[in-house]
């Protein structure tokens, strides 16, 4: 599984929350797939899309999926703390695992040398950890956190390596005020 | 006149609609995180690390919250980041509390260069800064540019004052 195959997958499986995309190359790959207008692209401050997410589901009390990378997620340790202390039931993240650094070269992350993030959350205290392997599995996963009981974090294990790009070139107000305009007409 | 105090402070953030909180603990904002976390009006999310609130401020800003973070100024490197590429490049609202150590008075040295450094940081990734003492002051800047990014400053010790009950 490719990880645009993957995030795409999610955003198929959880066609009803609005979505947080994080920096780098999965803003690119998704947005080259397609733009749709329930993803807020965090496009430059990496670590932060699962801590934006949170900031969405408990700010509009509405179903939210963050996803977030390997190495993202790794500079932003605390916010698997955080999601589990307070993040509210049908919040999602999905951790997008292709054990490298793919923005920047493809320097292997702790995820090639034996890091279980899935251990990890589970560690945190986040109640419900998936694994996927497969779009099918995403899908199944996808049913399991709608059905409450979460928060739920999914660990999304992906190929390495970049797919088809394309540079981000919307306004920055104009992800504002549609992801505002998705959440207060849900 | 400090219930009064702590009251018109907790009102000036609740008439801004700046309802949506994040810190990171502070022994002079103590008081108002205590008051916060009692009073229905606010969601308070207390947070690992500034970066963390900054995004998650940013993410209530857009589901049309207005974000406040409670924080001391030795966190405001921290920040940098999230405050460029996310609050100022999206153009979200954010409110920040700041306890400002490294001033007059302080013991710990290792305080002393983020003190002098803080401001100049701030106005690099341009918030505003509000220098305040006392709760009628702190309340005024809380209901200024409520869609910006501003940060109000007071001493740990100032910031008790105008908030203890």
């Amino acid at each position: 599984m490719k990880r645009v195959d993957a995030m795409r997958a999610l955003l198929r499986a959880m066609s009803d929350r609005v979505a947080v995309c994080y920096a780098g190359a999965a803003c690119e790959e998704l947005y080259a797939a397609g733009d749709d207008a329930r993803v807020v692209y965090v496009l430059g401050s990496m670590g932060l899309a699962s801590s934006v997410g949170l900031g969405m589901a408990l700010g509009s009390g509405k179903p939210v999926v963050a996803m977030e990378g390997d190495a993202s997620v790794l500079m932003n340790l605390g916010t698997l703390v955080t999601i589990a202390q307070h993040a509210p039931s049908d919040y999602v993240l999905a951790i997008v695992d292709n054990t490298q650094n793919g923005s920047t070269g493809g320097q292997p992350t702790a995820t090639a040398n034996g890091l279980d993030l899935a251990a990890l959350a589970r560690a945190a205290g986040c109640p419900r950890v998936i694994v996927c392997t497969t779009e099918d599995e995403i899908a199944a996963a996808a049913r399991e956190a709608a059905s409450g009981g979460g928060p739920t974090v999914l660990h999304l294990r992906v190929a390495p390596g970049d797919g088809p790009r394309r540079v981000v070139d919307l306004d920055p107000t104009a992800i504002r005020d549609r992801a505002r305009s998705y959440l207060a007409a849900r | 006149m400090t219930t009064s105090s702590l009251k018109a402070v907790l009102d000036g953030l609740a008439s801004a609609g700046r309802t949506f909180v994040t810190s990171v603990p502070d022994k002079g904002l103590a008081p108002l995180l205590a008051a916060i976390d009692a009073d229905p009006r606010f969601t308070h999310v207390p947070c690992t690390r500034e970066e963390e609130a900054v995004g998650l401020c940013a993410g209530a800003a857009f589901a049309g919250r207005r974000g406040v973070l409670l924080m001391q100024n030795s966190g405001i490197g921290n920040t940098v980041n999230a405050l460029t590429s996310l609050v100022s490049f999206y153009q979200l609202p954010l409110l920040m509390l700041v306890s400002m150590r490294g001033g007059t008075g302080e013991r710990i040295a290792a305080q002393m260069p983020m003190g002098r450094a803080t401001r100049g940081v701030l106005a690099a990734c341009e918030v505003g800064i509000v220098e305040a003492s006392g709760a009628d002051s702190i309340a005024a800047a809380m209901a200024a540019d409520p869609d910006g990014r501003v940060a109000i400053l007071a001493s740990p010790e100032d910031w008790t004052r105008a908030t203890t009950a």
